[in-house]
């Protein structure tokens, strides 16, 4: 059996309240203990301190050590669209940007809207992923937005939550079901807010900059009113509702007052909401189209104040891989979305650096919340006895993001060349070391 | 001077003695066009494409026109008898464009920014010949030229477009070129027709014709687009025309020598009262004709001229 | 760089006016004629020709302008982008006797291009071409009808006229390297 000893790491972890220097001793690919000073081969577990040969150690001078961030968004594109991302290629991704675990959307085709697709990408995340990957199922059959999905099979075969994300529920009575109905497994209900009828054929942040392109706009009243809406369906139904993606000022005031109400509800921002902003568009720059849209300074302020505030609890990636051959086309006709699991961290802690957030409270962000929201019981935490997945982190290393060099099959990001600061330097998932920076 | 660049992608790049140049370059060409062999060899041995993928008689007909009088070999492709149609991508067709070995291509596209994506691809030149909602720079140009010519200035003048601001290539392209060169612009719609944050421009924004009308020198009705809008942006034709076309009565607030501008095809009694667009104030088929020459100046500043 | 002046204002005046006198004596008189200059001197140059020419004979000449810009054959093969000028053909060119005056004829190629544009615009009965000064050195059977001065120049060597209408002063220069 496997030893790992993480020694003299700033260790973080929000949950145990633990921000110092401590050992991690990692056994049976469980958290086995963390104390100030552990020598090798100490008598830690029963059976013994085994051959000290099988002991692992790692040097952790100078690094954070946390819990393994936990991505609740990602978009994997297997089955169906392997040419983008598959499985491997998106777990490869993940761990070379410090996440141990991530939550794949239904957006697949087909779509992850019964059982046996949940059972094919589990089966296929445990023989050729390298990180924990768990599916959320789609609330309505084949995403169309008329009757529900199988919600119940879903739970049972694996999902940890439900979503159409990737389509906006524009029936405001089928969400209502899916709220009632996910409340029976307690599932989460993630919404990807926008109307339709409002965002039509818009491609970017509505606003000068869209004028001056000539380009349609989305206003943000097409997430406020959904974000509205789905408020009133959670205080109707009682269901755990999360808002996926935050890009507006005003659903950053709708969810402040809901949480203040009681609501159950939670909500998650991408890196790239609060770091850009609309204007990137500009040069009709295809990897800065994504959806929601980028919005304006005073959208990423109230971000910002949202994250600081705990009005978010969660920092998602929306990872979205497009090919080539759907981002160098026409603006309007290319493909929303862009990469995001290996810059994640980096963006984050520009949080950090400018004091928007601190730093333990941007590991809970990143493991303790999410894995609370998708019920992920021996995740998000550095207990004695949780699974050993941990995150360890160079706050110094400097990088530059070059596309053609990231671990995702597809290019489409918009930090092309961007120098970062901190980065994941050991991803462990299960005890096991999945990626060395 | 020269122009240094190699493509015309939209009038808010260029810089105001750039549009300076080509419209005196454009003011030789009309003279081209008078005589009485209307060719000159310049361009001989010079491939220029209008790739179209949206009909446009008139504008592929003008650049036709220009290359043909400067001697270029034009070669017109248009999305229906191309593979554009079948799903390849601009980049797809840049690549086979290039085998032909153009010196300058014109393209019209309904993809906003759909020329700039182009110019990346590719060698040549390329002239936007009108792309989506975005600009449409030798329109504006030669709207420029005629109002210079009809009132000697720019400079100081009042202009005023009406209609579909949103969706209008047109109006973008002119609320840069007369501001550039020191006229005051307004822009005039119904609130569902104004695009946000277009004052930014530099322009005023104006939801009444009859506000704008009484101090102007220019007024420029826009063609009204119906195909355009999934959603009708008006109620009714008629009611868009009472409120917002161009008559008799709206005219007669305006000063006696304001001129109208329509950079056509026109919607009879829908814009414009069709006893107004063929009035003498009107500058319609001047700028048929200027059209021509703004387009020859481009070609032969791209491709290598530049005027005293 | 060297620089040799082998013309004055004096000189300039007599050579023109030498033209002049060869113009009539050659046509029997200047009646008809259409006198077109080579923007930017050379049609500086036609408009005194004109002058003169009314001095002696008494008749008012239409003059004109013809670039010969469009009609090039480097567009494009220089560095320098060609200057676009005016071209200003007064009258009807039909079988009109038609006098090119240009300031100084080096390849030729510039007379060829002007020619092209003047067949363009009518049928003239004939052209003459009159320079001030033929410095040698021409790529095309170009032969001026009227020479103010022949001066052999070396290709290193640049000729330029200065005319007191643009220039300031009237002055013939060579400049060497
Ligand atoms: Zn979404
Ligand atoms: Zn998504």
């Amino acid at each position: 059996m496997n030893r790992i000893l993480i020694k003299g790491g700033r260790v973080i972890d929000p949950v145990s309240g633990i921000d110092g220097l401590f050992d991690v001793y990692v056994f049976g690919g469980k958290i086995a203990a963390v104390k100030p000073s552990i020598p090798p081969g100490s008598p830690l577990e029963k059976g013994g301190v085994g051959d000290l040969d099988d002991w692992t150690i790692i040097d952790a001078t100078g690094l954070i050590v946390c819990p393994g961030f936990i991505d609740m968004h990602t978009h994997l594109r297997e089955p169906g669209y392997e040419y983008k991302e598959t499985i491997k290629t998106g777990a490869m991704a993940a761990a070379a940007g410090g996440f141990t675990s991530i939550a794949c959307m239904a957006n697949t085709n087909p779509v992850n809207d019964n059982a046996s697709v949940t059972r094919y990408i589990l089966k296929k995340a445990v023989e050729e992923g390298v990180v924990n990957v768990f599916p959320v199922g789609a609330i309505s059959k084949g995403l169309k937005g008329e009757t529900l999905a199988e919600i119940g099979d879903l739970k049972e075969a694996g999902c940890v939550a439900v979503s159409d994300d990737g389509r906006p529920m524009m029936n405001t009575g089928l969400m209502r079901l899916a709220m009632e109905y996910a409340g029976l497994f307690n599932l989460l209900v993630i919404s990807h807010c926008e109307d339709m009828a409002i965002s039509a054929e818009g491609v970017m942040n509505e606003g000068f900059t869209a004028t001056r392109l000539g380009l349609k706009g989305i206003p943000n009243a097409a997430e406020d009113i959904m974000v509205a809406r789905d408020i009133a369906l959670a205080e109707l139904t009682g269901a755990k509702l999360h808002i996926a993606h935050v890009s507006t000022k005003g659903s950053v005031e709708l969810i402040r007052r809901a949480k203040d109400n009681g609501i159950r509800i939670s909500a998650e921002v991408t890196p790239h909401h609060f770091t850009l902003k609309d204007e990137a568009v500009i040069g009709y720059n295809t990897n800065a189209k994504m959806n929601p849209p980028l919005r304006s300074q005073s959208d990423v302020d109230a971000l910002k104040q949202g994250l600081k505030d705990g009005t978010i609890d969660v920092i998602a990636t929306d990872h979205a891989p497009q090919d080539i051959v759907e981002k160098e086309i026409e603006f309007d006709k290319a493909a929303n979305g862009i990469i995001g699991l290996e810059t994640a961290l980096s963006l984050s802690l520009m949080l950090v650096s400018d004091n928007i957030i601190t730093l333990p409270d941007l590991v809970k962000k990143l493991s303790a919340n999410p894995a609370k929201l998708l019920g992920l019981d021996n995740k998000g935490a550095l207990k004695v006895g949780a699974d050993a997945d941990v995150t360890i982190i160079d706050l110094n290393k400097e990088w530059i993001v070059d596309s053609r060099e990231l671990k995702s099959k597809s290019r489409n990001t918009p930090f092309d060349g961007w120098r970062m600061k901190g980065r994941a330097v050991k991803t462990i998932v299960g005890g096991k070391v999945v990626y060395e920076g | 001077m020269r122009l240094k660049r190699k493509d015309i992608l939209t009038i808010e790049d260029l810089a105001k003695d750039e549009i300076e140049l080509i419209l005196s370059t454009a003011q030789s060409f009309k003279e081209v066009s008078e005589r009485e062999i209307k060719k000159v060899p310049t361009l001989r041995g010079r491939t220029i494409i209008n790739l179209f993928y949206e009909a446009s008689t008139r504008t592929r007909t003008s650049f036709e026109i220009a290359a043909k009088r400067m001697s270029a070999d034009a070669i017109n492709i248009s999305a229906s008898s191309s593979s554009v149609a079948k799903g390849e991508t601009l980049k797809d067709t840049a690549k086979n464009l290039e085998a032909m070995n153009p010196d300058c291509i014109v393209l019209r596209h309904p993809s906003s920014g759909a020329p700039q994506v182009l110019a990346g691809f590719i060698k040549c030149s390329v002239i936007n010949a009108g792309d989506g909602s975005h600009e449409h720079p030798s329109q504006a140009l030669l709207d420029l030229l005629t109002v210079k010519e009809k009132l000697g200035r720019i400079d100081g003048l009042k202009i005023v477009i009406v209609g579909d601001i949103s969706h209008s290539r047109v109006a973008r392209s002119n609320i840069y070129g007369f501001t550039k060169l020191g006229a005051e612009v307004s822009v005039v719609a119904p609130p569902t027709m104004m695009p946000s944050g277009i004052a930014s421009m530099g322009c005023n924004v104006k939801n009444r014709i009859e506000d704008a009308i009484t101090d102007a020198d220019v007024i420029m009705m826009l063609r009204i687009q119906l195909e355009r809008h999934k959603v009708p942006l008006f109620p009714t034709v008629r009611e868009y025309s009472r409120l917002f076309g161009l008559d008799r009565k709206k005219l007669g607030k305006a000063k006696k020598d304001i001129v109208i501008l329509h950079p056509g095809p026109i919607n009879r009694g829908v814009e414009i009262a069709s006893d107004i667009a063929d009035a003498p104030y009107s500058l319609i088929l001047d700028q048929v004709k200027n059209g021509v020459a703004v387009r020859m100046a481009l070609f032969y500043l791209l491709l290598g001229g530049s005027r005293e | 760089m060297n620089t040799k002046n082998i013309m004055d204002a004096k000189g300039i005046e007599r050579a023109l006016t030498r033209i002049a006198h060869e113009i009539i004596e050659k046509n029997k008189g200047a009646e008809g004629m259409v006198i077109l200059g080579i923007p930017t001197r050379g049609a500086y140059i036609a408009k005194r020709l004109k002058d003169i020419l009314k001095s002696i004979e008494g008749v008012d000449l239409p003059v004109g302008a013809v670039d010969a810009t469009l009609y090039r054959d480097d567009i494009g093969m220089k560095q320098e982008q060609p200057i676009l000028k005016e071209t200003d053909i007064p009258v009807s060119i039909d079988n009109r006797k038609i006098i090119i005056v240009d300031d100084v004829l080096f390849t030729g190629r510039t007379i060829r291009a002007a020619m092209n544009v003047i067949m363009d615009f009518g049928r003239p009965s004939s052209i003459q071409l009159a320079v001030l000064i033929d410095r040698g050195h021409k790529e095309l059977p170009i032969r001026p009808d009227y020479i103010g001065k022949n001066v052999p120049t070396s290709m290193q060597e640049e000729v330029r006229v200065h005319l007191q209408e643009i220039d300031g002063i009237d002055e013939v220069v060579v400049e060497a390297e």
